[in-house]
């Protein structure tokens, strides 16, 4: 299972009203450091169905939630947990820098 | 075990691999996992690199150099070095999974790092409103005030780029003229969205949660003020990324991987070095590029010697002679 795609129409029921921690992947087509992190994220999701729900948010198509959460670089990954935004990670990591990151959500 | 190892994948790197890939030596390429095809992946045009007369995306010049190394034979592994053994005959690299890949030469081609300016609010604000890429977040300044800082290529290709968004964008530049190339100075002059403020260096970045403002201070008689804004990218040049050979190679006083003569050879014998990590002055593209090709040659050249991978090539045999008259 590789990350899903949300959006601005589903953004309550995907994001705010979920049961446990989602992160949320602000990218745009535009930043390739965005592309780059994009796979890791897959695989992190693959590799953690349970413990964790990982989304990509296309921020040009979805620019009110971009504004609403004061994005101003990306890419910007936002655990949620019970509508509330828990961890913010700004920047294109490798992959054991964000699985620590992400620790408490992945242990 | 492998003939030949590249860090980077930069055009050095990538250049290195393709020349390499062609001589048979079957190249592998640790990419990185974050920041495969380094800087140009973060550039929109490159209307320098010759052959390509309406100009190139820099993400697509770096994709055409991979499918061009990797067309010939050449391994790319998307992953990060975190250990170097590499005075020995036997190369080692660990890389980020745990994996370790030896081979008998190395290349290490991992181009430099942007630069920060040094300030506390900087590293508090980075991310809400300070930014090093302005093709990544230029996009959320849309009819706001930002500041550029720099005077060189990037603060001109940059403050250019952002005036797409931004309705006014400050370049701040130390000084009373731009290093930048003739032909971005003059754009960015052009530009009525541009205003220079000159001879002045940044000493604060204000705000709590986001970026609300700077504050500069003269270099020609100390005064400071404020100017109001929301974003700051900084472009003020790039450091050598040397950290994974601290102590092992030796640096040139500009903090460079030091190279014999015009060579790639570094103080390690079967260890060379391409790119704006051996370079402390012109890191162009094309320079890299060059310099890539001369690490491969190099390679081929000491794989010879040393009795691997087939006789000495001709041409590398020139290119020696030529770095010892430079030496001597």
């Amino acid at each position: 299972m590789t990350a899903k795609a949300t959006n601005s129409t589903s953004w309550n029921e995907d994001v705010l009203q979920a049961d446990g921690p989602v992160l949320v992947d602000f990218w745009a087509e535009w930043c390739g450091p965005c592309r780059m992190v994009s796979p890791i994220l897959d695989q992190i999701q693959a590799e953690n169905p349970d413990k964790i729900t990982i989304l990509k948010l296309n921020v040009d198509e979805n620019p009110d939630l971009a504004m609403k959460y004061q994005i101003t670089s990306i890419p910007a990954m936002k655990v949620f947990n019970k509508g509330e935004v828990q961890t913010t990670i700004i920047g294109a990591k490798p992959k054991f820098a964000l699985e620590q990151d992400l620790a408490t959500y992945l242990a | 075990m492998r003939h030949v190892i590249i860090i980077g994948s930069g055009p050095a790197g990538y250049t290195a691999a393709i020349y390499a890939a062609r001589a048979n030596l079957q190249p592998l390429v640790i990419a990185s996992s974050v920041e495969a095809g380094g800087e140009l992946m973060n550039t929109t045009d490159v209307e320098n690199f010759p052959g390509f007369p309406e100009g190139i995306q820099g993400p697509d010049l770096m994709t055409k150099m991979q499918e061009q190394a990797e067309r010939f034979g050449a391994e790319v592994l998307y992953d990060d070095v975190v250990d170097l053994d590499i005075a020995g005959p036997i190369k080692r690299v660990t890389l980020g999974s745990g994996a370790v890949h030896e081979a008998t030469s190395l290349v290490y081609a991992t181009g430099s790092a942007h630069r920060k300016i040094g300030i506390e609010g900087e590293d508090r604000l980075s991310g809400r409103g300070v930014s090093y890429c302005a093709t990544c977040d230029g996009f959320f300044f849309r009819e706001r005030e930002i500041a550029v800082v720099g005077g060189g290529d990037s603060a001109m290709e940059e403050a250019t780029f952002l005036t797409k968004f931004a309705s006014k964008v400050y370049v701040i530049h130390r000084r009373g003229e731009l290093r930048a190339s003739k032909i971005m100075q003059e754009r960015a002059f052009a530009n009525p969205k541009i205003e220079f403020v000159w001879n002045s260096a940044v000493v604060d970045i204000l705000g709590d949660e986001a970026v609300t403002g700077l504050v500069v201070r003269s270099t020609v008689d100390g005064s400071e003020r404020s100017i109001p804004l929301d974003g700051v990218f900084v472009a003020i040049g790039n450091d050598p990324r040397t950290h994974l050979v601290h102590n092992k190679l030796e640096l040139t006083p500009a903090g460079t991987v030091w190279v014999d003569g015009r060579s790639s050879r570094t103080s390690l014998h079967g260890v060379f070095a391409a790119g704006d990590v051996i370079d402390p002055t012109y890191r162009q593209a094309v320079t890299a590029a060059g310099s890539g090709t001369v690490a491969a040659l190099d390679v081929e050249h000491f794989l010879a010697s040393i009795g691997e991978a087939g006789a000495p090539d001709p041409d590398a045999a020139e290119i020696e002679g030529l770095a010892e008259v430079d030496a001597a």
